[in-house]
């Protein structure tokens, strides 16, 4: 379990570098985005159009923040992870057209993006669930924002982070898997319960 | 002196704000317990970003987590509560200011034009569950529940024959199915017996329990001990990253069942088990019970 202080544009050696379990604590540019995003992103990416921001070397963050407007400035009140599953039908396809390299989320993700990592050297992390005190506190400025339209918790934010974490790295380029080894366990586990329980689970 | 309703609106404003900003002491130290006794480094490392968490949020004064839920409201009232009429007005009140003033995420949604109020109030929103009682006082809780933990509820219409093992393994594989989802480390709510909704309505009404008091009755207290070891063993750990501490506490419930039906439901609370009670009592003064104002 090592510990990284990294920066953004992230390369593809610094991202292969990292393990399960190791944890970052990240600088630079983060983009939100929820499955809308997502959504429009891809269709993007198809049509070879330009988002407003190139998104090469940067990270993801399944968010759909809160924020107000100080000043006509925008302000970031909370930003917790989202459930990062819900973007797993879609994400591959991401990775794939954007050229991030790191995805930060919530509860894990599956084989097709575990895949698409490996692939293309991008790593997913988790950051704490209902954490949006502390990750609204790491956003030092809000950049730009893209697709309004689709609703503040929904839109696609730029914000400038420093140190945001711990991030901890759940799927690696190497295959791991830490949610994955977890599942594995806790199978395990629940032939351990049943005899205890005295019951069949 | 205020008007009675303007007095229940005040106070259910007050309990929304403190509950979605400030955790209850139990909860607090349950964390901080659990904190102590991981060994896993990564569980700790969650379980400190938790702590920090609510401290920053009780500093600042804002809300722990972005998603501020659904607010369920439990109201026990006196049937000679003065303004008892006008209850149902002065929350809907309370939560819309408390909407705008603490603030909280609009998060009431048409199930079918998708229509968002803005205002978290809608049909069926904030939820209200009376409870009519003789006397002139009125109980207030309020239960800030979010989705990332309410979609995990199970209800099970379970075999009367298989008696306390069938009950066991639902709640086990509850959690088991649940993994990382509504945030670990949580609270669970199990409801026993009675209909389908009613085990529903005791699993949740039970979330509003305080952890570490043990059950009145002793035999559910030992059940209550047994699920949340085996809930532990499975090792989910804090956020779904492996560890002790899955489940902070396990609340029982129970109602009389038919004899060929055996419902048990299962409910979760997120590490942010978000809720606050107060009375009013006659003279129009209130108590406080899970936070100080
Ligand atoms: S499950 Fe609870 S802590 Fe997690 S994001 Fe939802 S409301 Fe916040």
């Amino acid at each position: 379990m090592a510990k990284y202080d990294l920066a953004t544009p992230l390369s593809e050696t610094q991202i292969r570098e990292l393990k399960v379990y190791d944890v970052v604590y990240l600088s630079g540019l983060v983009v939100t985005a929820r499955d809308q995003a997502h959504l429009r992103a891809l269709d993007f990416f198809k049509e070879n159009k330009q988002l407003s921001i190139n998104l090469e070397g940067l990270a993801v963050f399944h968010c759909g923040p809160v924020l107000k407007k100080d000043d006509n400035q925008w302000v970031v009140v909370a930003a917790g992870p989202t459930t990062s599953t819900r973007m797993e039908g879609v994400e591959a396809e991401f990775i794939a057209g954007s050229k991030v390299r790191m995805v930060i989320g919530k509860g894990g993700m599956g084989q097709r993006t575990a895949e698409a990592m490996v692939k293309f050297g991008a790593v997913y992390c988790a950051f704490t669930g209902g954490a949006a005190v502390l990750a609204a506190q790491a956003v030092k400025r809000v950049l730009g924002v893209q697709w309004l339209d689709l609703g503040e918790p929904e839109a696609m934010w730029q914000f400038e982070v420093d140190k945001f974490g711990p991030l901890v790295v759940a799927i690696d380029t190497h295959g791991g898997n830490l949610f994955s080894d977890i599942a594995q366990k806790v199978e395990f586990n629940r032939q351990i319960i049943s005899q205890k329980l005295n019951c069949k689970l | 002196m205020l008007r009675q309703d303007k007095v229940v609106e005040e106070v259910a404003f007050e309990l929304v704000r403190q509950a979605v900003i400030f955790l209850p002491q139990d909860v607090k130290a349950a964390l901080q317990r659990a904190y102590t006794e991981e060994t896993s480094e990564v569980a700790r490392t969650q379980l400190q970003t938790i702590l920090d968490n609510v401290a920053l949020a009780e500093k600042k004064k804002v809300p722990i987590c972005q998603d501020t839920g659904n607010l369920v409201f439990f109201v026990k009232v006196g049937a000679e509560f003065e303004g008892i009429d006008c209850v149902e007005n002065a929350l809907l009140a309370a939560v819309r200011r408390a909407t705008v003033e603490v603030p909280l995420r609009p998060n009431a949604v048409h199930p079918f034009t998708q229509k968002n109020s803005g205002d978290n109030t809608g049909r069926g929103l904030p939820e209200i569950h009376w409870e009519l009682v003789s006397g002139k006082t009125l109980a207030l809780s309020v239960l800030v529940k979010g989705g990332g933990s309410e979609n995990f509820s199970v209800l099970g219409l379970l075999n009367p024959a298989e008696g306390l093992s069938a009950l066991k393994r639902f709640v086990v594989d509850a959690v088991i199915r649940a993994g990382a989802q509504p945030c670990p480390p949580t609270i669970l709510g199990v409801g026993v017996g009675g209909s389908a909704e009613l085990a529903l309505h005791l699993a949740k009404k039970a979330l509003l329990k305080p952890l570490g008091e043990p059950n009145e009755d002793e035999s559910l207290d030992c059940l209550e001990q047994e699920l949340l070891e085996a809930a532990n063993l499975t090792g989910i750990g804090p956020m779904g990253m492996g560890g002790r501490t899955t489940v902070l506490g396990v609340h029982l419930d129970y109602a009389f069942r038919h004899p060929a039906s055996f419902p048990v439901a299962v409910m979760f609370n997120c590490w942010a088990a978000r809720h606050a009670s107060a009375r009013i009592e006659v003279d129009g003064s209130v108590k406080y019970l899970t936070h100080t104002k």
